[in-house]
């Protein structure tokens, strides 16, 4: 049993967050960033990780981090799926849940000071759970004495890397992103491009291999997914408390929209699904932070339901702006094309409801 | 003696001396009852979170319970609503047998015209001296047959606007002039009842909150039912999609693709909906108030109807045969125990009773969101 609601500390962590989330990286800004070409915002970065401490939240003091956990860690998202704000904190995220599962301090030190930016090199829409641990993590690299050699597609926060997480040959390997070669590529969601990458003989550090490069991996994997999960709430969350504040002042037929029964009850059924959205988020966190064995159910499920939330929270944001939501002015676009890339980020809804179906012992026929 | 005879004997027995009964009342009397409640009111002034405390005990030891299912009426609605604008009179006088099961409550709200719009309720409440002498049709009201009390929203002054007009009162079920007739469901039985009141007499002492301060006094009532109806944590798979889950797998023969890809969006459906009402337990134990009650009421009503369509649809043959059309006066509702046709036709009524889906939606729209209020008459 875990807790959902969020104690006093997370709220404080909150507000710190929103703060500079706000004042710094409000949505034109983000817009501004986009439009010039280069969305990573490095200074906000510097300021999140190293300054308040949020890439190190879930390490423990004695490993270099906050010693805080993983509910901390989603409130974190939550505040930056609000701001759809780009900065490499997923990908920073997940490498975190692998180091955490290796003996390695040094990197997991420099990843929680804020120092490094490192991801996970796997495409975006690997389905969680997928890839056996001991078989070949990534069969698009392979893995000769201590090089590397392969191409990685779509792979997230890769452009602002400084270290890979790589899976290759049934191990977790570390690689300097300066060895390797990284492409932009265009993405649907514009304020978290994409890159391929590529190795050519790239030396590597071996972080673990066998069942415990198993082991990291799911860490890893899980910790995204449950993350994401609350980004998608944050997205949902705020794409809800824009469109309310729109359908209130905009007039038509001499009433504010938000009077029509057919706006009210479109904003009423989502905001159901969101407090739905919450409790499965924040049950996802839990049982990640107390390592929970309903961990595994949790992840799927807040991916489950999670992903098509912000969907169409954001869908409808764009519908009840009416013609205002489908200019590149207004910020709407921002947070579909963010909130439809994470619905296949660690693979679909369905195929979410597949592996829950697999947990729950609710075979398909024949 | 024949065994019939010595059955109605020992139930006679039984009526006299119950020992719940005897047990029920100590229990209230030390303060056990509802933890929350105040002292001398079965409470004990504590958090409300603290109850499972008691009921954990009590049931480890096999003590007897209230039957909370039978006398949901009572405890969901009348007693949070006595305690909050009944008179110390009024506490002391009513909520011991309610909360025993001696005396069962109903309620008397919706009218043939006055549904969604509960506030333009017409039974008339005519003051006589001492007393007030009521005359109207009340519908949908579970339990009235069996209940000693009810809880009563009448008008007092036409003139005024319709919420302002009405008054709360208690009415006793057994006064001459309340004719409760049964009134029969889709399903072929009759939970509820139409009742016919005819110059019922009620005295001015059993009104609870002001003149015209009634429906202030029924909001209590009706924020309590949503909480009721959605508010209890329960394991997972509890419920309408347990069932339709161990169908699943103990039959192979009803598993198509596409009907588990419907069963598992079902699954995350429940199980959000689930873990979104222990939430707001916590919220509730917490002293966080919210609209959220609204939010799990909702949601139930959808997916109990969804699940129960699905489940009928999944048994095939087994789903076209239905257990029995005959007209009966249920006893509370156990859906478990029920085939899947009946499942299916009583949750039709779970997004119409206790507040309707769409005025759920209104609320939701209105008290949580801010947005403005539909043009009313």
């Amino acid at each position: 049993m875990t807790a959902l609601l969020y104690t006093e500390t997370e709220e404080d962590l909150r507000a710190t967050v929103r703060k500079v989330l706000t004042g710094r990286s409000p949505w034109q800004a983000v817009l501004a960033r986009i439009d010039g070409g280069e969305p990573y915002d490095a200074g906000l970065w510097h300021t999140l990780a190293a300054e308040i401490g949020c890439a190190g939240l879930p390490v423990p003091a004695g490993r270099g981090g906050a010693g805080a956990g993983w509910r901390e860690a989603a409130v974190v998202a939550e505040e930056l799926g609000r701001s759809v704000a780009p900065v490499p904190y997923l990908g920073c995220a997940q490498a975190v849940a692998a180091l955490l599962a290796c003996d390695d301090t040094e990197l997991l030190r420099r990843l929680s000071d804020g120092d490094l930016v490192a991801t996970l090199a796997v495409p975006l829409s690997t389905p969680l759970g997928a890839a056996p641990p001991a078989g070949a993590l990534s069969p698009t690299v392979r893995a000769d004495g201590d090089t590397l050699t392969g191409t990685v597609t779509s792979v997230l926060d890769a452009l602002p890397a400084d270290v890979l997480i790589v899976p290759a040959g049934g191990s977790l390997w570390q690689v300097a992103a300066a060895d390797a070669r990284i492409t932009a590529v265009t993405s649907l969601d514009q304020t978290r491009p994409l890159a391929d990458i590529s190795f050519d003989a790239a030396p590597a550090v071996r972080l673990a291999t066998g069942a415990p490069a198993g082991r990291a991996w799911t860490a890893a994997r899980t910790a995204g997914a449950v993350l994401l999960a609350a980004e998608q709430l944050g997205i949902a969350d705020r794409c809800l408390e824009t469109t309310v504040a729109y359908v209130k002042q905009r007039h038509q037929f001499g009433r504010p929209i938000g009077s029509f029964q057919a706006v009210k009850h479109r904003l009423a059924q989502l905001w159901v699904q969101i407090t739905q959205a919450r409790a499965v988020a924040r049950h996802a966190a839990g049982c990640l932070t107390t390592g929970d064995p309903d961990t595994p159910v949790a992840a799927h499920l807040a991916q489950a339901h999670c992903a098509d939330v912000a969907v169409r929270a954001a869908q409808d944001c764009v519908q009840l702006h009416g013609g205002i939501g489908f200019t590149w002015e207004h910020p709407a676009h921002l947070y579909l094309k963010r909130a439809k890339s994470d619905a296949i980020a660690f693979g679909t809804p369905a195929r979410h409801r597949d592996a829950l179906a697999a947990l729950l012992h609710l075979p398909g026929p024949g | 003696m024949r065994a019939d005879e010595l059955a109605a004997r020992t139930r006679e027995f039984l009526s006299a001396y119950d020992p719940a009964t005897d047990f029920l009342r100590a229990r209230f009397d030390a303060g056990l009852a509802w933890v929350h409640y105040p002292r001398g009111l079965g409470g004990l002034d504590l958090p409300r979170a603290l109850q499972p405390v008691v009921d954990e005990v009590l049931a480890a030891a096999g003590a007897p319970d209230n039957d909370p299912l039978r006398i949901t009426v009572g405890l969901g609605m009348a007693a949070p609503t006595i305690l909050r604008h009944g008179t110390d009179e009024q506490r002391r006088r009513w909520l011991r047998p309610l909360w025993t099961g001696e005396e069962l409550w109903c309620q008397l709200f919706s009218e043939p015209g006055a549904g969604s719009d509960l506030a333009s309720l017409t039974t008339r409440a005519v003051r006589h001296g001492d007393d007030w002498l009521v005359s109207g049709q009340k519908v949908w009201t579970s339990t009235a047959h069996e209940a000693r009390w009810a809880i009563l929203l009448a008008r007092t002054d036409p003139a005024a606007p319709k919420h302002d007009g009405l008054t709360f009162f208690a009415c006793d079920m057994t006064a001459p002039g309340v004719d409760v007739r049964p009134l029969r469901q889709l399903t072929g039985e009759a939970e509820f009842n139409e009742v016919f009141l005819d110059e019922v007499r009620i005295p001015d002492a059993d009104r609870i909150g002001g003149i015209g301060q009634g429906w202030q006094v029924a909001r209590t009532t009706l924020m309590n039912e949503r909480v009721a109806i959605g508010g209890a944590p329960v394991p997972r798979e509890h419920g309408m999609i347990g069932i339709v889950a161990r169908a699943w797998r103990e039959r192979p023969s009803v598993r198509t693709a596409g009907a588990r890809d419907e069963l598992m969006r079902l699954w995350v459906a429940a199980e959000a909906a689930r873990l979104s009402a222990r939430r707001l337990g916590e919220q509730l134990a917490a002293g966080q108030p919210g609209a959220e009650g609204s939010a799990v009421k909702y949601a139930f009503a959808l997916l109990n109807q969804e699940i129960s369509g699905f489940g009928l649809e999944l048994l095939g043959e087994e789903g076209l045969r239905y257990d029995d059309w005959t007209m009966r006066r249920p006893p509370a509702v156990d859906w478990a125990l029920r085939t899947p046709g009946y499942r299916y036709l009583r949750a039709r009524a779970n997004s119409i009773e206790g507040g309707t889906s769409e005025i759920l939606c209104n609320i939701i729209a209105e008290r949580v969101l801010g947005l403005p209020r539909e043009v009313t008459g």
